[in-house]
């Protein structure tokens, strides 16, 4: 089942002066349950074609239709609760909200969604076990490692129980250790749960781990192998 | 949740928070305090007033108001006395022979105000015979012919002590003039030297016997009322009821009183929005300061799904917190500071030379209702409300996109 199609992206930035094309022609399609890495050069455009996918962003033209939805369409206050339902973020580093938390960070995007407070408790509950940090539930991020942080903030972008995740360089402040714990969970999850991810790296390990690589340069797509 | 995160947001900056805190701690506590004092020293002026002056009401021969002549006489005063007694709102009320007079004494003169009246009546109207001073004598004991109690001031000035002798001149029904020697029986002092200055009180009686008038007659019935709200309502009532005779409320005889009264509310607002004023750009600033600092923060939880109506609220909430933390805090020292004045009272008559000869007590005694309290409470809330929207707003501009890239 196709969740994302893209179709003639084209960002471009500063376009008074020297306009820079950050994202300049993509066409692409992914599938429910797909594990993909986009990978390329630093200013490739890896961040602005996430952030377009995901309706943070609108591309100067082209189309980006999410299970039948054309998000292009949509006003800015309708995008964000239509991302609150359907997309999951992971961005690199400070996800969460630092007064909260682990399990509250996990509950606050179910209370946005208007969850019960029952379903709120156990499906937190339930992704701090499956994320393996049921014993720090009750810590707030800075009593956090940077690692499990990142775990946090994985469960917690699943708790909305979105169409797919998206996550800009979700180990590019982790060290080597914490980068294979968050990939395996990340490969559990979406084995297990058939969610969709979809990451950017520089990180050549991570890109191992991906079953599709997406190649960018210079806002264009230079390749996309299946392993 | 966004209330709980909104009110731990606050103390993520302690030192800032606290400042702020700080700041609308004292403001509200000053605006308060100073509140209770206007409003203690008011109270206490219109209670002396009302209990030492005017009464609730008076009534008067329409005639007698333009021209302080004993002809223009309440018919029956006694009969009408009676009446009015049994109505359910009053206390008490008496009747006064008031005339204008001159008092001499062997070494001066003046002109003064005499009252007429049934002593042991007049005890249940105007308190007076509290304001005896100490060793100057009693409320009309002790001397047996022609008792006088005369204000402080007026005795000053007549430079004459308790037992000494004044001769007051008086027109009397007939045109002429008359002459009565009256002895000091005592000496009392109000917090209103103006009062004092002009005030003689004597016997019904003496008085209407030096000058033939008719004892069932009076120029003026005082009122007292069980409640000073009543005031206005029930001098309605008693004008409709006796047509024919003027009906003043307190706030008619002594219109400056009313006035201070009437505008009171404002001015004890006055101070406490001039505060929150100040006090608001204050935490106008310290918010944008939050929404700068956390640019990152709110674009993620844009990207999250968290709407602008919500992002609004977490703000404006944090706000009222931060406010309405000093507004309380503020409150508290207040009311504590109110309390351990309110009996003792504040002398300011070192400061103050001037208060008695406008009425007021040199001695402050503040107090202040809880509806003040309250919209004390209500204005903090509604200046967090207002301070939280520009910040508010520059949150909502923020395009998630860029505001995630934000390093901090
Ligand atoms: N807000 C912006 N204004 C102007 N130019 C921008 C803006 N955001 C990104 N760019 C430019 O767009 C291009 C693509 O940037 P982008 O952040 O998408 O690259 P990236 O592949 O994510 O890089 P990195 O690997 O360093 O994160 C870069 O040349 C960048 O300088
Ligand atoms: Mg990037």
């Amino acid at each position: 089942m196709k969740v994302i199609e893209i179709n003639g992206i084209e960002k471009t930035y500063d376009e008074k002066t020297v306009p820079v094309h950050a994202v300049n022609g993509i066409d692409l399609s992914f599938e429910q349950g797909e594990f993909v890495a986009i990978v390329g050069p630093s200013g490739s455009g890896k961040t602005t074609l996430l952030n377009i996918i995901g309706g943070l962003d609108k591309p100067n033209s082209g189309e980006i239709i999410i299970s039948g939805t054309n998000i292009g369409a949509l006003s800015s206050s309708k995008m964000i609760d239509f991302r609150l339902n359907n997309i999951g973020f992971v961005f690199q580093a400070y996800n969460l909200i630092p007064v909260l938390t682990a399990k509250e960070n996990i509950e606050f995007i179910m209370d946005l969604q208007g969850r019960s407070k029952v379903e709120k408790d156990s499906r937190s509950l339930e992704l701090l076990k499956s994320v393996g940090l049921n014993d720090r539930a009750n810590s707030r991020p800075n009593k956090l490692s940077g690692g499990q942080q990142q775990r946090v903030a994985v469960a917690r972008a699943l708790a909305s129980k979105p169409k797919f995740i998206l996550a800009d360089e979700p180990t590019a402040n982790l060290d080597s250790k914490s980068t294979e714990t968050l990939l395996e969970i990340m490969e559990k999850l979406n084995k297990e749960e058939n969610i969709t991810f979809i990451f950017s790296t520089h990180d050549a390990r991570v890109v191992k781990k991906a079953r599709r690589v997406i190649t960018v340069e210079d806002g264009k797509v230079v390749s996309d192998e299946k392993c | 949740m966004i209330n709980s995160i909104a009110w731990k947001n606050i103390w993520r900056n302690k030192l800032r928070s606290l400042v702020v805190i700080a700041a609308v701690t004292f403001g509200i506590l000053a605006a308060v305090f100073s509140a209770a004092l206007m409003n203690g020293m008011v109270e206490r002026r219109l209670r002396s007033a009302i209990e030492l002056e005017t009464s609730h009401i008076q009534i008067h021969n329409p005639k007698y108001l333009e021209n302080k002549d004993l002809y223009y006489f309440i018919n029956n005063a006694d009969s009408l006395v009676a009446e009015i007694k049994k109505m359910p709102e009053i206390k008490s009320a008496s009747k006064r022979l008031k005339i204008m007079a001159m008092a001499n004494t062997s070494s001066s003169g003046t002109g003064v105000m005499v009252n007429g009246i049934v002593p042991e009546k007049e005890k249940l109207v105007t308190g007076i015979y509290n304001k005896i001073l100490d060793s100057s004598g009693t409320y009309f004991d002790g001397v047996k012919n022609n008792p006088v109690v005369i204000g402080q001031k007026l005795a000053e000035k007549l430079k004459i002590k308790v037992k000494s002798k004044v001769i007051l001149t008086i027109q009397a029904t007939d045109g002429t003039m008359v002459s009565g020697a009256f002895k000091v029986a005592g000496i009392f002092e109000t917090s209103n030297s103006m009062f004092d200055e002009l005030n003689i009180f004597a016997r019904f009686s003496d008085l209407a016997r030096l000058t033939s008038f008719d004892i069932n007659n009076a120029h003026e019935i005082a009122i007292l009322l069980n409640d000073t709200k009543l005031s206005d309502d029930f001098a309605l009532k008693i004008s409709r009821q006796f047509s024919t005779l003027d009906t003043m409320t307190w706030k008619e005889i002594q219109p400056d009183l009313g006035m201070t009264v009437e505008f009171l509310n404002i001015m004890l607002y006055f101070s406490l929005i001039i505060i929150l004023l100040a006090l608001g750009f204050g935490i106008v600033n310290t918010m944008l300061m939050v929404v700068l600092e956390r640019v990152k923060e709110l674009g993620i939880l844009m990207a999250i799904g968290m709407n602008k109506a919500r992002i609004f609220k977490m703000i404006m909430l944090e706000t009222i917190y931060l406010s309405l933390t000093g507004g309380i805090a503020g409150l508290i020292f207040g009311i504590v500071l109110i309390q351990i004045f309110q009996y003792s009272g504040i002398d300011v008559s070192a400061y103050g030379e001037g208060f008695s000869d406008i009425g007021y007590d040199a001695i402050i005694y503040p107090s202040i209702g809880w509806d003040f309290y309250l919209g004390t409470v209500l204005l903090v809330i509604l200046t967090g409300i207002i301070a939280s929207i520009y910040p508010a707003r520059k949150a909502l501009k923020l395009n998630p996109a860029e505001a995630v890239r934000t390093e901090i």
